[in-house]
């Protein structure tokens, strides 16, 4: 279906639909939002990392002056102990709702207690701390290992083990263990000259999106619920809340407000029910913000991990097994990625003897939500550490040993899936060939590292309808909402094919009433799915046009043809119209045209990247700077060539961000200590040199115009590739995220 | 109730007049009683740049500035930049170099370029990145805002 | 955020009257970087903040080659740093308030807040130290001077009383063959607060062969930045060379008493101690 095709709009650079809107100050983001008579909200936390509630008194905080209401989990209907699907798998909704208000134990410090409605923000703070609750501390359980042994402290007194179709008798802090198997390891392992084993273990890391959480809910005396907010799915917002709150999806309507940013986070909702209870109790608007550190403390991160990898391999550099142990903290309630990690991890290669062991682990840390490729990046840190290390003791490139064992189509995932037409090799051959690989890498301490890593890209629902202007232009609506520019990427597929400029369309991101159902924007589906939709909507138009034409011209509709943006009668009659002629006579033909488009699509197309990293590490203080960093990438086509670049470099600087300093320090107590941005040390520009990113195109088959996901694979290869960096400068192994100057300078001895 | 006071401040070249509470962030200010919600929140303590403006003609973290600190002072925000019919050059900038994704950070970094180039006209990567490594951006990994701003340098400067 | 009022000073005595009024609850807002955050954060319970930046006494910034700088308490730091004499005389304090904050940061705060914030990892403070900068100190008995290094008492306390304010620093105008310079251990390369922090101060003889006299001075490796005393003193009459300086440095860690905290560990911050002095005295030897 995709292949090299001449486009007009698809490839090129134009201004992003919403820019100007963006550079003024006018776009309006979830908090911009102001309404009459707007109550302003705040949420009370908890300061322990796990303990019962033994009673909480809000009588002091109603009394205190502009305070308009107050809501605990007593407020919320019983939730009942049942599963639920809501847009992004199942979830318990005991789970959920516990997550949102605290009902009878608190699990993490900052877990939500209760919240407060007050005339003003800073009322509804000073009330919180008049709000009172009586705790029985107990001792918290903060890493995946020391959850995992016999006697730790149980988070959740009825959770039991599910194994492989199988419940434990015992309860556990273990929710879960999955297990993928190919071939036979034992075998493998013995076939191999060398075997290489590691142990590895990863921080806990917050996808540090600029925006906080917020949201304003609105009852009206109707019953009809109005919830504005910041979301990555306006959609999943709306089933969660009404899930949340036992209220029926018709009488909610979800507004998505612009968003800045969510990487993932942005899809579980926090603060939006909470918003919802508050405007219910006081009868008023009520607008409820996060702090930063509500947002690093009660939302959830990616989650800290233990990893094993063991990988075999002949002496000509041939894989013959791979074994992973994978052990995720899910935080305080089940639903770590380690079921994306487990299929993930060797993804790249083509290996024939394969075993994966997940373990998804409760800890009093916040619920875990996902972050870019969830569970990828933790899992690829661990591979990729180790096959560099094979190749260095083997003697072998390492980018040889890649292009050796590197997957193709017809190969299997550990996990089941046949790989369709994918394009790893092609990002090696393109790393392998670029002018940094090739560039002298001697100097003391300086080291050069190189890692890839697999992301398989979701479809799921999308929605999207065009509204034909008769000057041309149309009016494309669509429920997608953009965090990156894809409200161009997605106009531009629809522009193609009705052979108009992306400048003619006219893109808008509407609320839940307004267009179809569609998932949430992650899994790196936006693009590919809500633009697929697009291009069925405008296939629709086509269609209509098509139609409008042969009544124009008293012909058959077989007799039109459309091609560059110009129909044409092509039996008997010499008549042409262009598609902006033709939509100005639209009234005279039959009345407005309206094209629609729905998918559900299967071929997402898996992603793969390959990146290359300088870097040199201060002996003396064990800091390391990234001099140089080229990022591959297999985009399939990239429909707005910048936008697929700001992809991949902000994916890279986060997984730089994740490889250097990014972590959750908790004290003995279970509280985070570096909850702000002074102390979470995220990479500012001064950290960093330019991203070259370099994008591979092999058409995905799953899509018309050829599109592959790309929005999560860039954050899967950085750790691991500067970890091989750091090996190469000063010959040490870093099996520890984050790579922090003190942990190099431990590693060299120096302290 | 917490006793308001009256300010008389400009605001891009405007006198305005507001009430506010002592503690009022000058982004609170901006944001919630004069609807110029172009600076955003995103860290309330000094560390994202979300919310610069400048005060005085100097770069300021708005939250960290109190509104009844700004009596009698002058306020430039990004509401301010652009001409009726005319976008800033900065501005231009961060559009032809795709220098924004999500869009929370930009009024921020645009505030912050502006102020850079007020005062050197044709800085080095090295100095852009200096200035502007109080602006947190984590969509973008910063390089197409960096060129953006070298690419305005030359616009502002020719 | 607490509720709390908020006065312009016109003039010293109004402020030290104030503050002498409301006693613990009133605090003096300058740059307000660190105060309005600790307010709003409720790590201070203040009542009324007395603006000083309408005060002419704090808006000093007057240097002289032969009588030094006086620094006025509310200079902020883009204001000195913007002034080529200065930056010559006292490149250590410059290296420190380019590197507070960011850019924003420096158009408010300054080396008199950032004093009297008395944090143990403050910037400024230890080339205040090694620059041998004395505190003029006004209160309800009048001005005082104090010599820097005694300034901070503990951490966010300092040696000021009950009505009292910081209204200038001055600095002695730098001798001949003498220089200065500050650095910080950081893991991002800005807007992080010092793991540790040294300043060094070097005058050396005519010929730039033997070491005249230094001083030392460290920030966060105890609960007040630290004048590294005996550091110093073994430096003088020494000949400029690395084991001398080896020796200094050793010494400065020697009465490094640092904590472990979620900016560093405490054997990290020891052995820190180390590398830093010896890039300080090196790179002051080198300004010279």
């Amino acid at each position: 279906m995709a292949e090299k095709k001449e486009y007009k709009v698809i490839g090129t650079r134009p201004i992003r639909h919403d820019g100007v809107d963006k550079v003024t100050g006018r776009a309006l983001y979830g908090a911009d939002f102001q309404m009459t008579g707007l109550l302003h909200g705040r949420v009370l936390r908890s300061p322990h990392a796990h303990a019962r509630i033994v009673s909480i008194d809000t009588s002091r905080a109603e009394a205190y002056p502009g305070v308009k209401g107050v809501v605990t989990a007593q407020d919320l209907p019983e939730a009942e102990d049942r599963v639920a699907d809501l847009g992004e798998g199942a979830v318990n909704l005991k789970y959920l709702c516990d997550n949102i208000l605290a009902s009878d134990k608190v699990l993490y410090t900052g877990h939500a207690v209760a919240a407060v409605a007050a005339t003003s923000p800073h009322i509804a703070e000073e009330a919180c701390k008049l709000i009172d609750v009586e705790y029985e501390v107990l001792p918290p359980v903060m890493e995946v290992r020391q959850a995992m042994e016999a006697d730790a402290p149980l988070l959740h007194e009825n959770l039991k083990t599910t194994s492989m179709g199988e419940t434990a008798e015992e309860p556990s802090n273990v929710a879960s263990h999955i297990q993928h198997k190919l071939g036979d390891p034992d075998k493998g392992f013995a076939e191999a000259d060398i075997v290489v084993e590691r142990d590895f273990v990863t921080g806990t890391v917050h996808q540090g999106y600029i925006e906080p959480h917020n949201a304003t809910a609105h009852f009206n005396q109707d019953g009809q619920l109005t919830i504005w907010c910041s979301t990555q799915g306006a959609f999943t917002v709306r089933e969660q809340v009404a899930e949340i709150l036992q209220y029926p999806i018709s009488k909610i309507k979800v507004v998505p407000m612009e968003i800045g940013g969510g990487f993932g986070g942005k899809i579980s909702v926090y603060i939006k029910p909470v918003a919802a209870m508050l405007a219910k109790k006081t009868g008023k608007p009520v607008k409820v913000l996060m702090s930063r550190s509500d947002v690093f403390e009660g939302t959830g991160p990616t989650p800290a991990s233990y990893i094993r990898v063991k990988m075999g391999a002949t002496k000509e550099g041939k894989i013959t097994a791979a074994e992973a142990y994978l052990a995720f903290e899910a935080g305080a309630y089940p639903g770590s990625p380690v079921g994306p990690g487990a299929m993930c991890i060797f993804a790249p290669y083509s290996i024939e003897n394969l075993v994966i062991d997940g373990y998804d682990v409760v800890v009093n840390k916040p619920k875990t939500a996902p972050y870019r490729a969830p569970g990828a990046p933790n899992a690829a840190f661990g591979s990729e550490t180790v096959l560099d290390e094979i190749a260095e003791e083997l003697g072998i490139d390492p980018l040889e040993i890649r292009l050796l064992n590197g997957a193709k189509e017809g190969d299997r995932r550990a996990d089941g899936p046949v790989h369709p037409r994918i394009g790893f090799i092609e990002t090696v051959e393109t790393a392998k060939a670029h002018p940094h690989y090739t560039a002298p890498n001697g100097k003391k301490h300086h080291g050069r590292g190189v890692a890839s890593g697999y992301w398989f890209n979701i479809g799921l629902e999308s929605s999207v309808t065009i509204n034909v202007n008769a000057d041309g232009t149309i009016n494309l609506v669509e429920g997608s909402t953009d965090i990156g520019g894809t409200r161009s990427s997605i106009a531009m597929q629809a522009a193609e094919v009705l052979g108009i400029p992306a400048e003619s369309v006219n893109p808008s991101v509407v609320d839940t009433n307004s267009v179809g159902y569609t998932a949430v924007t992650g899994g790196s589906r936006t693009t590919y799915a809500t633009g697929y939709a697009a291009y069925e909507a405008a296939q629709d138009v086509k269609r209509k046009m098509i139609t409008r034409a042969a009544k124009l011209w008293e012909v058959d509709e077989d007799n039109v043809q459309f091609a560059d943006g110009e129909f044409s009668c092509i039996n008997g009659k010499e008549e042409q119209i262009s598609f902006r002629d033709l939509c100005g006579r639209l009234g005279q033909t039959g009345g407005p045209v309206v094209g629609s488009g729905t998918v559900n699509p299967g071929g997402a197309g898996g992603a793969y990247a390959t990146h290359i990293v300088d870097v040199v590490v201060d002996e003396e203080t064990g800091k390391v700077d990234i001099l140089r960093y080229t990022a591959v990438q297999d985009a399939g086509k990239a429909i707005h060539p910048s936008y697929v670049e700001g992809q991949i470099q902000g994916g890279a600087v986060q997984g730089i961000g994740w490889a250097l300093n990014e972590e959750y320090i908790y004290n003995d107590e279970g509280t985070m200590t570096n909850a702000s941005f002074l102390d979470y040390r995220m990479p500012t520009c001064l950290d960093l040199p330019m991203i070259d990113a370099v994008i591979v195109e092999v058409p995905n088959p799953g899509h018309p115009y050829g599109v592959r996901g790309v929005g999560e694979v860039p954050i899967v290869p950085p750790m691991a590739a500067i970890a091989n960096a750091i090996y190469d400068a000063i010959g040490i192994r870093m099996t520890e995220l984050p790579m922090s100057p003190d942990r190099l300078l431990k590693a060299m001895g120096k302290i | 109730m917490a006793r308001k006071s009256h300010v008389q401040t400009t605001i891009n070249g405007e006198t305005v007049e507001f009430l506010c509470e002592s503690r009022q962030s000058l982004l609170e200010v901006l944001r919630d009683e004069l609807y110029l919600t172009g600076a955003k929140e995103g860290c309330n303590n000094g560390n994202c740049g979300a919310c610069s403006v400048i005060l005085d003609g100097r770069l300021v973290n708005s939250c960290l500035v109190l509104g009844v600190e700004t009596e009698g002072r002058s306020v430039e925000t990004i509401e301010g930049l652009a001409e009726p019919d005319k976008l800033h050059p900065i501005q231009d900038a961060f559009l032809e170099n795709a220098a924004l994704q999500c869009g929370i950070c930009t009024p921020g970094f645009i505030m912050s370029a502006k102020a850079l180039l007020d005062s050197n006209p044709n800085p080095t990567e090295h100095e852009i990145r200096y200035w502007l490594a109080g602006n947190l951006c984590r969509c973008t990994g910063y390089d197409k805002i960096v060129k953006a701003v070298m690419d305005a340098a030359q616009e502002t400067s020719a | 955020m607490q509720d709390f009022s908020y006065v312009s000073a016109q003039t010293v005595s109004e402020a030290v009257s104030l503050l002498d009024e409301n006693g613990e609850k009133a605090r003096i807002l300058a740059g307000g970087t660190d105060l309005i955050v600790q307010v709003r954060e409720a790590r201070r319970d203040v009542g009324l903040m007395i603006d000083v930046k309408s005060i002419p006494e704090v808006n000093v910034l007057d240097y002289d080659d032969d009588a030094g700088l006086t620094l006025g308490a509310a200079v902020e730091c883009y204001k000195i740093y913007a002034v080529d004499a200065i930056c010559n005389a006292y490149p250590g304090l410059i290296d420190a308030t380019k590197i507070i904050g960011g850019t924003a940061i420096q158009g408010r705060a300054g080396v008199g807040g950032n004093l009297c914030n008395a944090s143990p990892a403050a910037d400024c403070i230890p080339p205040l130290i090694v620059l041998g900068a004395t505190c003029v100190i006004a209160g309800p008995n009048g001005e005082r001077e104090l010599p820097v290094e005694h300034f901070c008492t503990g951490p966010g306390q300092t040696a000021l009383e009950k009505g009292e304010m910081l209204v200038s620093l001055k600095i002695p105008a730098p001798a001949s063959n003498s220089s200065s310079f500050y650095l910080r251990f950081i893991p991002r390369n800005e807007m992080d607060i010092a793991v540790v922090g040294a300043g060094a101060s070097v005058t050396l003889d005519a010929a730039k062969q033997t070491i005249v006299s230094a001083r030392i001075a460290l920030a966060a490796v105890a609960p007040t930045p630290l004048f590294a005393e005996e550091a110093s003193e073994l430096l003088a009459g020494r000949e400029v060379s690395d084991a001398a300086i080896d020796e200094a440095a050793q010494a400065a860690q020697a009465i490094a008493r640092p904590i472990s905290d979620m900016r560093g560990t405490a054997e990290q911050r020891t052995h820190l101690v180390g590398v830093l002095t010896r890039r300080a005295l090196n790179g002051a030897i080198q300004r010279i």
